[in-house]
């Protein structure tokens, strides 16, 4: 049982103009085996939230807490994040040109597990969770995610969920950009990762879509910086019917 | 045709072609003040096969088939005694990779080297040149690919610590002909190697790659030069180089020169620079020169930069330490070039080495 908490986060990133502020005191907590779905307008902070949490260089924490089992994650490098547990489905993947798909997956278990796989058992291990997301075997002799399409590299960061077994991932829009059949395959790969591990999710998006595939126990409105409502699943519900206008201009 | 070479002129730096290279660290190769070694290091490995054949010829049987003002490059002329003729009849298709080997340990007196690698018509060839050792050693090797055959041409500078190497290899590509060289530099003190290429027909085509990879006090120097002096003949130049460590220097260099009778060129060069710690320089200077607009192509690239933090965070975002995160980029970086050797353990031992290179530095 794990527990990720996030406790009036504040985070600026540095602008030509300075630092702007950008999360303004965020309060959550993700539990072991629950869903939550934080959704919000674009430029909300949503991602903002999401790489802060996975440790991007790029923002700058300027108060609060996030821990996990009551361990300072905000003291950790970001590898250190992830062997502690957190994984980060990222919106927009990173090509890292030269290197294998097949030995990314390898040298990330390696590190996470403190040992390297044992080899006959990773291949299978890795060929189930390709065949799982529909993903090609020539997949992993590609370059990490170089010349992937956007569904490709949506389905490579799902088999990495489902591959490195955090305790908490953070999905940040891993709806975005998918048809209707890849949605459906992405999600069932989420689901059976949670299923797997009693995995604890934070699912970052814009549209409810995700959320017939994907129920949420929790959804949070995010606006502004700041989590502005919650409620159960059916406040999903009536943001598909009213949108976010009621949440923003203020 | 024989080189008037006793009046060669000793460069002093300012000129263009000298202006990055240390002249004080060439240990005399450039101004006549080396003591000239006895032996002559390049050795053949392979077994000789059918259609192939490694002897050394007498200079005045075999002289230069081009043109240099190289001030080394004369002094090779002049005080090699001998050619190291290697020899591919035509119409030989050599199966696996014919292995030479430089291996020597001598800094006190310097070799000057000439050799000649001679691929006839419609032959095809792989051959591969391991530098080992430490030694001042100064080459020219050409190449005669003749029309229609196939010469890829590694050459591996593994040198030790102290080795000062000032090379030109100079291909003759012939019409229809494909001549492709793979440059790896990754040992030694000084190393200043000229790839350069002169087309004698058309539809010939040569592909210039390589890496390098410069650590704390290396200077290493590519300098290439592309002659498009035939129409419709093709060239691609790659290079990717890293360094890392206190004045690690490099220098890439890529001149084109496309003649106002090269109507047809398809030419593209790229010069990619990472730079690994602080400290460092690379130079890089694509030159392109047209005389003809009639032409398919012709392009350059040059980018230096440092680590993308981008792909770092990702790597590191799933547990992968950030010495093992740099490290795979590093590899990644040039695995696109080391890649293209066909030979796996070559592949293996030359990223061996740049791991051991990388961790030396903690980078």
């Amino acid at each position: 049982m794990s527990t990720l908490e996030i406790r009036n986060l504040q985070v600026s990133v540095d602008t030509e103009n300075g630092a702007v502020e950008i999360l303004k005191g965020v309060d959550l907590t993700i539990k072991s085996g629950e869903t939550h779905a934080i959704m919000g307008p674009n430029g909300s902070g949503k991602s903002t939230l999401a790489y802060s949490i996975a440790g991007h260089p790029k923002y700058t924490i300027t108060g609060g807490s996030v821990t996990l089992d009551g361990a300072n994650v905000l003291e950790m490098s970001v590898d250190e994040r992830a062997k502690a547990g957190l994984f980060l489905a990222m919106q927009y993947p990173v090509e890292v040109p030269g290197v294998s798909v097949s030995n990314f997956l390898r040298t990330a278990a390696t590190a996470l597990r403190g040992e390297a796989p044992k080899l006959r058992k990773w291949v299978s291990e890795v060929k189930d969770a390709m065949e799982a997301l529909s993903i090609d075997a020539s997949f992993a002799q590609r370059n990490v995610n170089e010349g992937f399409s956007g569904g490709e590299k949506k389905r490579h960061e799902i088999m990495q969920l489902e591959l490195l077994k955090p305790k908490i991932a953070i999905l940040d829009e891993t709806d975005s950009g998918l048809d209707v059949d890849a949605l459906r395959i992405v999600s069932e790969g989420v689901n059976r990762a949670k299923d797997a591990n009693n995995l604890g999710v934070l699912l970052i998006t814009h549209y409810t879509r995700i959320l017939q595939y994907i129920k949420p126990d929790f959804v949070h409105v995010f606006a502004n910086g700041r989590v502005v409502e919650e409620g159960g699943p059916e406040l999903a519900d009536k943001l598909e019917a009213q949108g976010y206008a009621e949440y923003v201009g203020n | 045709m024989s080189v008037l070479t006793t009046n060669i002129l000793v460069p002093h730096g300012r000129e263009e072609d000298w202006r990055f290279t240390p002249l004080n660290r060439l240990k005399g190769l450039h101004d006549g003040s080396a003591a000239v070694a006895e032996h002559r290091s390049l050795s053949m490995d392979s077994e000789v096969t059918p259609g192939v054949s490694f002897e050394r010829i007498s200079r005045e049987l075999l002289l230069s088939l081009s043109l240099t003002d190289d001030a080394v490059m004369n002094r090779v002329r002049e005080l090699s005694s001998d050619v190291a003729v290697l020899k591919i009849a035509a119409n030989t298709e050599v199966s696996s990779p014919i292995h030479l080997s430089r291996k020597t340990f001598d800094l006190n007196a310097a070799e000057f080297s000439r050799v000649l690698i001679h691929v006839g018509s419609n032959a095809r060839a792989t051959v591969i040149l391991a530098n080992t050792g430490d030694t001042l050693l100064a080459e020219e090797i050409e190449f005669k690919v003749e029309s229609g055959a196939h010469l890829t041409f590694v050459t591996l500078q593994e040198w030790d610590a102290k080795t000062v190497h000032v090379g030109k290899h100079h291909a003759i590509v012939d019409k229809d002909a494909m001549f492709k060289s793979i440059t790896v530099t990754i040992g030694g003190s000084v190393v200043r190697l000229l790839p350069t290429v002169e087309f004698t027909g058309p539809g010939a085509d040569a592909q210039l790659i390589g890496v390098y990879f410069a650590t704390a006090g290396q200077f290493f120097e590519h300098r290439i030069f592309v002659d498009h002096c035939v129409p419709n003949a093709k060239s691609r130049v790659n290079f990717k180089g890293a360094l890392s460590g206190d004045k690690a220097h490099t220098v890439w260099i890529g001149d084109v020169f496309i003649r106002a009778n090269a109507e047809g060129t398809d030419t593209y060069e790229l010069n990619r620079n990472l730079l690994l710690t602080d400290g460092a320089r690379a130079d890089s200077v694509p030159n392109l020169e047209i005389e003809t607009g009639e032409i398919v192509g012709a392009g350059h690239a040059s980018t230096t930069g440092r680590f993308d933090d981008e792909q770092l965070f990702y790597l590191m975002s799933r547990g992968i330490a950030i010495e093992d995160a740099r490290r795979l980029v590093v590899r990644g970086f040039f695995s696109e070039i080391i890649s293209e050797i066909s030979n796996t353990e070559i592949q293996d031992r030359l990223m061996q080495r740049i791991d051991n290179e990388l961790s030396k530095v903690g980078a």
